[in-house]
């Protein structure tokens, strides 16, 4: 059965390296440029999980997360949040804000694939 | 930095004189990487210096923190996550009716590296406070590694170990944010001792444990050793006790001490106490 999967990130190269870990691990992926672009594409066709970034131009991780949260669509995707080394600090708001996982940049295929599987994603 | 034949005799015969453990040839590229942060922290230009110091004096707290930066310590909480479930499922709910009438449960987490294994057992008995309310009970993490052991007792995780393995809510739930590093909080911490311990060497005093965990340990040994080991950790059980391997690993061909649980794949019990319950390794 087909996966998706919504990467949004505002770095081109970080949503190349996750594109192609996410295909070796079975995921179709998608790409947003920022949490404007990703709300769009999750009213149109909600994916399974997001790999959303939480420092982006136009609509941040955060804003996006409350906005996708409220929207209360047929299917509730996922969502992992990408967080670097300084802003750990963000991840309880990130959890109380409807997020389901963290994972820290850089990442590997390694760890992205144990954080997907904590989130029902085997 | 290519590290000569030589050197690598000299690192690889320290390791198995300390700890019996072998450096195959598969490990040997992991030498260079394993021994850069020393060689940085000691002043050493090459490798073949560090094994000429080495040579010099076998005793030293040197040739001690060539033991420690070769061990493979790679670890992370929950590891194996089938194991967990198994663990969470049936297997404590056989050992607990059989120690219901004492509420007492001894688990050896053997080979703990810097302690993720014992962590995520009391992660597991600790989430189900009420169940273990009015049992003792006590967990041992023990590693041949000084380093390692002493890591574990601090129970401090750096950014990148905290998240390998661990789901964020139960790290928001067992651990403190301080600084760089997560901390285990103080229940969890009161719940597990960590010894520095190899377990080619007798068993750690009291033994009877209930539950031995030696995960991605005895493939590092080579097969006498590790049939002593077999032997050490059948001294160590209790008779209805069981032992846990890692992923992969197996007693078949390796020791008669142990035999398969037959309804629980990937558990083992002592051998001479459940006959009728397994089958005998071949």
């Amino acid at each position: 059965m087909s996966r998706k999967c919504l990467v949004v990130d505002d770095s081109k190269v970080i949503r190349k390296v996750a594109r192609h870990i996410l295909e070796t691990l079975d995921f179709s992926v998608d790409e947003a440029v920022d949490g404007s672009d990703a709300l769009t594409q999750c009213m149109a066709a909600p994916p399974d999980v997001i790999l959303l970034d939480w420092n982006m131009p136009v609509m941040s991780g955060m804003e996006f997360l409350r906005a996708l949260r409220a929207a209360h669509l047929a299917v509730r995707p996922k969502v992992v949040f990408c967080t670097t080394e300084n802003g750990m600090g963000h991840i309880r708001a990130a959890i109380d804000a409807g997020a389901d996982e963290y994972v820290m940049k850089p990442f590997d295929r390694e760890t992205l694939e144990t954080k997907l599987q904590l989130v029902g994603f085997a | 930095m290519t590290a000569s034949a030589n050197a690598i005799r000299v690192l690889a015969g320290l390791l198995q004189a300390r700890t019996g453990q072998e450096l195959a040839v598969s490990r040997i590229w992991r030498i260079e990487t394993s021994l850069k942060p020393l060689l940085r922290e000691r002043g050493f230009d090459t490798i073949d210096a560090l094994a000429a110091a080495v040579v010099l004096d076998r005793e030293s707290e040197l040739a001690g923190a060539v033991v420690d930066a070769l061990l493979n310590n790679e670890t992370y909480f929950f590891r194996d996550h089938a194991v967990f479930r198994l663990l969470d499922g049936p297997a404590l709910d056989m050992i607990r009716a059989a120690r219901e009438p004492r509420r007492r449960l001894r688990i050896w987490s053997a080979g703990c590296s810097t302690g993720q294994e014992a962590y995520s057992l009391a992660i597991m008995l600790a989430d189900e406070g009420e169940r273990w309310a009015d049992w003792t009970i006590d967990i041992l993490g023990t590693d041949v590694s000084r380093d390692a052991i002493e890591r574990a007792r601090l129970g401090r995780f750096s950014q990148f170990e905290i998240q390998r393995g661990l789901p964020v809510r139960v790290m928001l739930r067992w651990f403190d944010q301080v600084g760089e590093s997560w901390i285990a909080k103080r229940q969890l911490r009161r719940m597990i001792r960590f010894e520095r311990h190899n377990v080619l060497d007798r068993p750690p005093q009291p033994a009877h444990f209930d539950l031995i965990l030696c995960r991605n340990v005895l493939l590092y040994f080579p097969a006498e050793a590790r049939a002593g080991a077999f032997d050490r950790l059948s001294t160590a059980i209790a008779p209805d006790g069981v032992l846990m391997l890692g992923a992969g690993e197996t007693v078949l061909g390796q020791t008669g001490k142990f035999t398969s649980e037959r309804t629980l794949r990937g558990l083992y019990r002592p051998t001479a106490h459940h006959p009728h319950q397994s089958h005998r390794a071949a």
